[in-house]
């Protein structure tokens, strides 16, 4: 039987950890996922849990330590935000490079500065290159949702990858929304235990790990580790298939709402997802063929699904919750405009930035957008790369 | 696949590295001449060394052999050249001359 009650997205994703009982996690608190050690070290002062918690001088002793207790054999969680990601920066590569299934729930603060502590996504999306693969939630129900599912993927055989778990700062980290949990019996048997096939702790087999390669061998060596990341598109769909079984909830690298004969779509992630789909139904009632995107899975990067999506659209939306300063744009945007020119979808696209540092996007923010793409499909009306939604000006 | 270390070379393939690099095997060291990396080298002098054995656990890199409680010339596979045994010599028995 579903547990239904109301939790923000914090205490969902210790929630989750509680049910799962991960073996080690070291963490160190930085706004705004301070709550998940402390949740956590809660359940295990209080015996629900025999997680052992490694309180860190910093996130880089954080990462460091999770990739120790990876190695040895043991399921790792932490946790962080914003500049704790920062901190971690060099080893968060090496947790991919030693292809060891850590977990990790971020919790999205924008990057400093200026000096802020909302959301935005500048922080994970600073990472998205560092080989872990990223899930991204739009409420507490799929922070809770994705954390159940993380470790199925991480520890796969064909994948062996560490994995983001996040959701927005504040808005979803500290918002408390009603929720469906699983009870923690049918959460075990999904998750499983955990059996690494090597590990350091194995005193039957020698070992060491991450070596210093030279020229000859890291090339290679990076191969196999995008072709991991490419063969987790296919354990995402899977897990996401018997995890529905058991919850009744799907998921999959994406949500397409209302997309079937959408003439006008937003792509986006995160928490701004139920604002525009709300836009999406008002435009809908006005006969306005809109629709929505929103990404759950940004690592690896389902751009031939998502251009495909997109492949009946007159104008597109695509938007970024962070700013690359390229000067073309946000991450999503130049990764799904690369995607759908290779799908050879035409559509006219523009790239949005939004909510920057927590600034607020209401439904009426959207219904501007879904009226620029029709003004720029329609009217033919040209718009300047890349504006900024709601910006004073 | 997974291969042995020593069937590991320049013309392994991506398919048959191990996950992450990660080495399965002790003293591997044994097959990768590092002493090619020396620009110094340490020369003994064994008429005034006195066997005190000073300079071996000194050495980072264990390259000085110990057989029946004497020590024997360098194993300049492995010696990098770091001149620290130099420096832990009393009887200034070890010096460093240029090149390998």
């Amino acid at each position: 039987m579903a547990i239904r009650t109301s939790m923000s997205g914090n205490e969902a994703t210790a929630y989750a950890v509680r049910q799962i009982n991960p073996d080690v996690m070291p963490a160190f608190p930085i706004t705004p996922s301070t709550e998940i050690p402390q949740f956590v070290s809660n359940m295990i002062a209080n015996g629900e849990i025999d997680t052992e918690f490694i309180p860190v001088e910093s996130e880089h002793s954080s990462m460091s330590a999770a990739i120790g207790a990876s190695a040895a054999g043991a399921r790792t969680l932490t946790a962080t935000s914003s500049a704790g990601l920062a901190l971690m920066w060099e080893v968060v590569y090496v947790a991919a490079s030693s292809r060891l299934p850590i977990v990790m729930a971020v919790v999205n603060r924008g990057l400093t500065g200026p000096l802020n502590i909302n959301a935005e996504h500048s922080d994970s999306m600073g990472a998205r290159d560092s080989g872990w693969i990223q899930i991204y939630a739009e409420n507490n129900q799929e922070a809770y949702d994705n954390m159940l599912q993380a470790y199925r993927i991480a520890e796969h055989k064909d994948v062996h990858l560490p994995v983001m778990i996040c959701q927005d700062g504040f808005i979803t980290s500290h918002a408390v929304e009603n929720i469906s949990l699983l009870e923690d019996e049918p959460v075990k048997k999904f998750v499983g235990e955990y059996c690494p096939e090597h590990y350091l702790l194995n005193e039957k087999e020698v070992m060491a790990v991450g070596p210093y390669a030279v020229s000859n061998y890291c090339m290679e060596a990076k191969k196999a580790q995008a072709e991991a990341m490419i063969r987790s598109k296919k354990v995402i769909l899977e897990v996401a298939e018997e995890f529905a079984a058991m919850s009744g909830r799907s998921y999959g690298f994406f949500e397409a709402y209302r997309m079937e004969d959408a003439e006008y779509a937003a792509v986006a992630i995160g928490s701004v997802s139920g604002t525009a789909k709300d836009a999406v139904d008002r435009l809908r009632e006005k006969g306005v063929k809109a629709g929505f995107l929103k990404v759950r899975v940004f690592r690896p990067f389902p751009g031939e699904e998502l251009a495909k999506e997109l492949r009946g659209c007159k104008a597109v939306a695509i938007m970024d919750r962070c700013e690359s300063y390229s000067g073309q744009g946000g991450p999503l945007g130049a990764e799904l405009t690369a995607a759908m020119y290779r799908a050879k979808v035409t559509a006219e696209t523009v790239n949005i930035v939004y909510g920057l540092s927590g600034r607020d996007v209401r439904v009426e923010d959207m219904e501007k957008v879904y009226g620029d793409l029709r003004e720029m499909a329609e009217e033919g009306k040209t718009f300047k790369q890349y504006p900024y939604l709601g910006l004073r000006e | 696949m997974e291969l042995k270390a020593e069937q590991i070379n320049e013309e392994t393939k991506w398919q048959d590295l191990t996950e992450g690099l990660k080495i399965f095997e002790p003293a591997t060291s044994r097959l990768f001449e590092t002493g090619e990396w020396r620009t110094q080298t340490p020369v003994w002098e064994e008429e005034k060394c006195r066997q005190c054995l000073f300079c071996v656990p000194y050495c980072p890199d264990s390259c000085i052999p110990v057989k029946d409680k004497r020590r024997g010339d360098f194993d300049f596979i492995h010696c990098k050249g770091c001149g620290i045994c130099e420096k832990a010599c009393p009887f200034g028995a070890i010096s460093m001359k240029e090149g390998k």
